[in-house]
């Protein structure tokens, strides 16, 4: 491979890892500088440093209608790598808001280093256009994720969970390597543009081609938690310190799905079996994720059930294989990102406060905070698929995916399961306003950050769930740049 | 017309929940202003659609529409006919009288009449929604209210269960309907969701067929239409008065209403195909749910089952397809939402004062209430279909055209006109005459506001039936329309 010249689009298609990088350095600077210093200010810092980068993209990174391939055939800037970065940075800010002040437990410097270094192998993910660079960009995803997870060092929960999640990453990873070994093995290239061109001469055999899918696919499912690779994600979620969780649940998620979405459409467009597959796991992810959330007790691992459902139902927009399915998945990742983003932030505020993440322990919620469990009810009604708010939205769109693409059995089952996803929604508002607590005159103490935070998150699912067409457009952008 | 009225009565409510829940918690005066107000202003701009409807040109009026999605073209697009203007009035009458007699309601009023307020915009929508949807998105829009406000200010030893039930059954109902939504736009090569548009499209048969049932009995859930009718009386009870008339005489209305809309009007020949089994199932719920309704010894239920068995005769005038059947079915639809409305909130009258609602411990509270008792009476009138009252004008022609249709039908609904009158003036007697049980001599009268707002639904009852032609042309016209649509006569 020759060396490919410079050119300036190089430096802007990796700006926004650049600028990540340079925030992690700022922040790594800051950690060590200032000893006595607040959890506050580096929040601030990461957080400002977040939305710069998201700025920075917005106006100079941002892809035009031709994607452009750099740093020979590595990296790829089109509509969906930008649309994902957004995801990303966006999802990484408000997390970040959620963490500021509120657990004393969190080392905050490595903390938000290893948010800002999980976030830049994100942004690769959504790039990656190799097999190489897209297994680098996973495995720089998910160490520092490892880590946040079991970052509370002396509570046995968190580590556990961050052994848990390492030793699922790491199986899953090594069964996903040997998919992109066979792949380079019968093609002899590692870029998935060419392998596209490769596999379609028709010289590898349809079972080979289903083998491979199948081992690649354990990888994806690992990271968008679908059944059957989605053992860890309760375990995790509930002991891993909540903002993580709400990370994990949304940014790595969606960058799951970023890659699903590319590697499937690119390299196996026409392979029928695979989107089966897809399809299958789809509603094996919606019926046992939800199934299971029926029983739970503790929230935290209510909504890890949830979000194995609602990775499920995105499931359903990829498996219809169409322009319309892609869109829908990706606008469904842009709403759930709010949705789920605001429940665990108010899952960080209760727990840290009441000092329990057990439903119980939010009776007499709307009594003690009534604001709170306003954002509450608009966000769990939001994952139920209520309008007007953006989960109403991203379910419809994946639902008339399905049905346009003639699966209408899919979207019948995904259908009666947000029924089944309303019944323990519904359970957790009644306990908020109908249950009695004894402390219901004590308000919960919030902070600035969280607050700006939550109101983000609310206004992001009204605006989706109402004005939703140039969101639309956004999401059909990116669908179609793959 | 520049003036956008349909939009400000949709959003009126709407804006004062809003504005409602960020008042402060301690001052619980300002949501009852707040939420009365908007109702009143929401009533009165109901009041001047109807007046200014102008039913020799018919069709759809007061039209706005705005893009929304212009991708898959959906619009916000609303506009009335001569058959929603009426329901429109009789949601903005009784968004009115239950924000009136909820004056009293004393635990975390701000969230009550707020959600209160979302549901009256909830059901405006639908009802002047000319895209599908738009339609669905206000159908569905109400979800929330009405399992929260059952759940918090219901009868606590049914509000969990009824609530949950209620929410669970619709939401199948509902999601239901919204498989055929999509299937009428996207599978059907239509890809537009105006309901004109769609109005116009040529589905073919088979497609009708099979979609028909997944519209029409997904809505028509909503309409309690048996054997998903159990919903209803429990959810009707457990609810609170306001949410209870609310429910009952305006959200089943929303049910029939859809199923009308978009079951009927955009997929005549899967009606036709379907009608026998509607038909069937109608005629169910007219004698099943008037039967329950004799054997009931608690108030409200009597009144929860006979929603199930008036709406009913509504669905039997939507089966027969012809002009009389449908005239009647817009008619009863309005006068059953406002003579429901009148039952439940007497009945709520009644529990807040006596604690009870059993009937055998209820009796002669004529003496202690009689303008509730009064109003009670004229709405039992009007249940039993008797001449000179709104009842009378919309029964008579749903049984004419299900005479036409099917004599069998005609014969065996009567009975239900039968029981209804036996249930009624039963429960007539048991609590408003006979003797007073001493435990309720401390019962005191109902206060103004409750007056006036029963005032409001006794005459319009009245007015429509001394002169139904104060709303016979209008529906009229709506059903020339739909007519046109269906085919027949």
């Amino acid at each position: 491979m020759d060396t490919p010249a410079f050119h300036p689009a190089m430096i802007l298609a990796i700006l926004p890892e650049i600028g990540l990088i340079i925030l992690a350095g700022l922040v790594l600077l800051a950690d060590l500088l200032f000893h006595r210093k607040k959890d506050r200010d580096l929040g601030l810092l990461t957080f400002g440093g977040l939305l710069a980068v998201a700025g920075v993209t917005l106006v100079y990174s941002r892809p035009d209608m031709v994607p452009v391939t750099v740093f020979g055939g590595a990296l790829r800037q089109d509509w969906a790598t930008f649309v994902f970065r957004m995801i990303f940075l966006v999802g990484a800010a408000i997390s970040v808001l959620f963490t500021m002040d509120t657990d004393r437990r969190i080392r905050s410097g490595a903390f938000y280093l290893l948010v800002i270094i999980a976030t830049l192998g994100m942004s690769l993910m959504a790039a990656a256009a190799d097999l190489i660079t897209l297994y680098l960009a996973i495995e720089t995803t998910s160490i520092p994720l490892y880590v946040l997870s079991g970052s509370l060092v002396k509570d046995q929960k968190s580590t556990e969970a961050g052994v848990k999640y390492m030793l699922f990453g790491a199986f899953t990873s090594a069964i996903m390597l040997y998919g992109f070994s066979l792949l380079y093995g019968f093609t002899g290239t590692t870029n998935l543009y060419e392998l596209k061109g490769l596999l379609e001469s028709g010289q590898i055999s349809t079972v080979a081609l289903v083998a491979v899918a199948m081992l690649v696919l354990a990888g994806f499912g690992f990271k968008i938690s679908a059944v059957p690779f989605h053992f860890w994600a309760p375990d995790v979620y509930e002991g891993a310190p909540t903002p993580v969780a709400g990370y994990l649940s949304t940014a790595s998620k969606a960058a799951g799905f970023a890659v699903l979405l590319r590697f499937l459409n690119v390299v196996f467009p026409d392979l029928y079996p695979a989107w089966l597959l897809v399809a299958l796991l789809s509603v094996a992810t919606m019926i046992i994720g939800n199934v299971l959330a029926l029983t739970q007790k503790n929230i935290k691992r209510l909504l890890a059930y949830s979000s194995i459902a609602q990775a499920g139902y995105m499931l359903i927009g990829v498996a219809a294989a169409t322009e319309l399915g892609n869109t829908a998945a990706i606008f469904y990742l842009i709403s759930y990102l709010v949705t789920n983003l605001a429940a665990f932030g108010i899952i960080v505020v209760v727990g840290w406060s009441v000092g329990s993440d057990e439903i119980a322990a939010y009776a007499g919620l709307s009594r003690r905070s009534p604001g709170l469990a306003l954002a509450l009810l608009v966000a769990l009604l939001s994952l139920g698929g209520v309008p007007p708010f953006a989960g109403f939205i991203g379910k419809l769109f994946v639902f008339a995916a399905a049905v346009q693409a003639d699966m209408i059995w899919l979207a019948i089952i995904g259908i009666i399961n947000s029924v089944v996803a309303l019944y323990y929604y519904l359970v957790v508002l009644k306990v908020v306003w109908l249950n009695r607590s004894d402390d219901e005159e004590v308000k919960l103490p919030v902070t600035r950050p969280w607050r700006l935070a939550v109101v983000v998150c609310v206004a992001g699912m009204l605006l989706l769930g109402t004005i939703f067409a140039p969101w639309y457009q956004w999401a059909l952008q990116a669908a179609t740049a793959f | 017309m520049n003036f956008p009225i349909l939009t400000l009565t949709i959003f009126i409510p709407l804006v004062a929940g809003l504005l409602i829940l960020f008042y402060p918690a301690e001052k619980k005066t300002w949501p009852r202003i707040t939420a009365l107000a908007a109702a009143v202003i929401t009533f009165l701009l109901t009041i001047l659609v109807y007046a200014r409807y102008d039913v020799a040109a018919g069709g759809y009026q007061f039209i706005e529409q705005i893009p929304w999605m212009p991708f898959w073209d959906i619009s916000y697009h609303v506009g009335v006919d001569g058959i929603s203007t009426p329901l429109l009035l009789m949601a903005g009458v009784v968004l009115f009288c239950g924000t009136a007699v909820s004056w009293n309601v004393e635990d975390r009023p701000r969230e009550f009449f707020s959600f209160l307020m979302f549901l009256g915009t909830s059901v405006l929508g639908v009802f002047a929604s000319l895209d599908l949807f738009q339609l669905f998105f206000f159908f569905e829009l109400a979800i929330f209210p009405k399992y929260l406000m059952i759940v918090i200010w219901g009868y606590p030893k049914t509000r969990e269960y009824g609530s949950m039930k209620l929410t669970l059954y619709l939401f199948v109902g509902s999601v239901f309907a919204l498989v055929g939504v999509l299937a009428l736009v996207f599978l059907s090569g239509a890809n537009t969701f105006d309901l004109l548009k769609l109005e116009q499209f040529d589905f073919t048969t088979a497609f009708q067929q099979t979609w028909f049932p997944f519209v029409f009995f997904g809505f028509a859930v909503l309409a309690a239409i048996f054997p998903a009718h159990s919903w209803a009386p429990d959810g009707h009870v457990a609810a609170p008065t306001a949410v209870s008339m609310m429910l009952a005489g305006v959200e089943m209305k929303v049910g029939a209403f859809a199923a009308l809309r978009v079951g009927i009007m955009l997929l005549p020949e899967g009606a036709h195909f379907w009608a026998p089994l509607v038909l069937v199932l109608a005629t169910i719920n007219v004698v099943y749910g008037a039967l329950i309704a004799l054997v009931q010894t608690d108030f409200k239920y009597v009144i929860g089952f006979s929603s199930v068995s008036h709406m009913g005769l509504v669905m039997i005038g939507f089966a027969t397809l012809s002009k009389e059947g449908l005239l009647g079915s817009g008619l009863q639809m309005f006068s059953h939402g406002i003579m429901t409305a009148l039952f439940f909130s007497v009945v709520g009258m009644v529990y807040d004062r006596a604690h009870t609602r059993d009937i055998a411990r209820l009796g002669g509270l004529f003496q202690k209430m009689p303008a509730a008792a009064v109003a009670f009476i004229v709405a039992g009138l009007v249940s039993m279909g008797m001449p000179g009252f709104s009842g009378f004008i919309a029964e008579f022609p749903i049984f004419m055209g299900a005479w036409k249709a099917a004599p069998i039908v005609a014969i065996i609904a009567v009975l239900g006109v039968i029981i209804t009158a036996g249930y009624i003036l039963l429960v007539v007697r048991r609590v408003f005459f006979g003797e007073l049980n001493p435990d309720l001599a401390h019962v005191g009268d109902v206060s103004l506001l409750d007056k006036v707002s029963m005032a409001v639904l006794v005459v319009m009852m009245i007015a429509l039936g001394v002169f139904p032609s104060l709303m016979y042309p209008m529906v009229q016209s709506g059903v020339n329309y739909i007519l046109a649509l269906v085919g027949g006569a």
